[in-house]
């Protein structure tokens, strides 16, 4: 398998070393002089200098055999152009984008560079879920497929407190998928009571998460 | 018409002039509230007296775009100094703001034409321009001699 790696930082070296030491023939094309210099004590004819975002230097990368692109530039905008190029003018079949600034998720998604990963968004995903008090986690969203799985913990004077499953007043296109308790998950009958300190995992259609939320959750006092 | 120009440098600058001298609306995002006075040279009045719109604000901030109004933009003409982000700021005025007309300023030929021939958005290249001209100029020389 052969990897093109675009952008030369700490993300691109590090997984540059990785994929060469799992034996993957790899490419780091990395745009500063300074930085291209002291990659290349280590990683030597593996390390090319130029801009990812010039079809020339792309091209003189190898991304026509490319199995795979990696776009892990610190800059959004050349991210998004390098993998369009890859996927759309050299038909690269799979890519992976770094996003930086989380705001500009909605831009490549919107152009429909996917995968788009974020650290940031990562690390954020994985507090909230240490800290499920502060309200539903998301745990998986498929955007295009307009479903989305989230995690909610059942609160003392909630709706579905003590309710079984199919007494729960859950909205229309929303399903609780799980129930995990800690013995273990499972997934629930119609008479399964749900009971304070459940965490339950719900499918739902975007755009219901408060309401979902709000049967697991004490209604708010005023 | 409604004209916002992303980035004032020298093309956008001049560009978003002479659109307001032609009575249309026109409206400026740049992320540095100085470039204000680059806009405003040579003009006896401010940007705003002429009627104007100015916005300080990154060009990728969905806020900032629509703050300067790309919602009732009927023409976007990116010209940031970075061929990326035009490249970039265009398709998110097209595929989002479906805006009718949109113009990328692109310096670099090939990224220029490729994205010129995708569809959607325009792409001007003032470096391919100055290629002809400086190499119609040297031939003329040669011709000459």
């Amino acid at each position: 398998m052969y990897v093109v790696i675009a952008g030369g930082g700490k993300v691109g070296v590090n997984l540059a070393r990785e994929l060469l030491e799992k034996g993957y023939e790899v490419t780091l094309i990395e745009q500063r002089r300074d930085r291209y210099t002291v990659i290349e004590d280590e990683l030597e004819h593996v390390v090319q200098y130029g801009d990812a975002t010039e079809m020339w230097v792309l091209e003189r990368a190898g991304v026509l055999r490319a199995d795979l692109l990696v776009a892990v530039t610190g800059d959004d905008e050349d991210n998004i152009l390098i993998c369009q190029m890859a996927k759309e003018k050299y038909m690269c079949e799979r890519i992976v984008a770094r996003v930086n600034n989380p705001r500009n998720v909605e831009h490549f998604n919107l152009l429909g560079i996917r995968p788009a990963v974020s650290a940031t968004n990562m690390i954020l995903r994985l507090i909230e879920h240490e800290v499920p008090k502060i309200g539903l986690v998301h745990l998986l969203e498929l955007t295009d497929d307009q479903i989305e799985i989230i995690e909610v913990e059942v609160l003392e004077g909630a709706q579905a407190a003590n309710c079984a499953v199919s007494d729960i007043p859950l909205p229309d296109g929303s399903l609780i998928i799980s129930v995990l308790r800690p013995d273990g998950g499972f997934v629930p009958r119609p008479d399964t009571l749900i009971g304070v300190g459940d965490e339950v995992l719900v499918v739902l259609a975007p755009g219901l998460e408060e309401q979902v939320a709000a049967v697991f959750n004490p209604p708010a006092s005023s | 018409m409604f004209v916002l120009v992303v980035g004032v440098g020298r093309v956008g600058a001049s560009v978003a002039k002479r659109a307001l001298e032609r009575g249309e609306t026109v409206s400026v995002l740049d992320r540095d509230a100085l470039s204000h006075e680059q806009l405003e040279q040579g003009m006896p009045i401010t940007w705003e007296e002429a009627g104007g719109l100015f916005t300080v604000g990154a060009a990728l901030e969905s806020e900032a775009l629509i703050a300067a109004g790309i919602e009732r933009a009927d023409v976007v003409v990116a010209a940031t100094n970075g061929d990326n982000t035009n490249l970039v700021v265009a398709q998110i005025a097209k595929e989002r703001f479906k805006v009718a007309k949109v113009i990328a300023r692109v310096l670099d030929p090939a990224r220029a034409e490729w994205y010129g021939q995708r569809g959607g958005i325009e792409t001007i290249c003032g470096t391919s321009r100055a290629i002809e001209l400086v190499d119609h100029s040297i031939a003329a020389a040669e011709g000459g001699s």
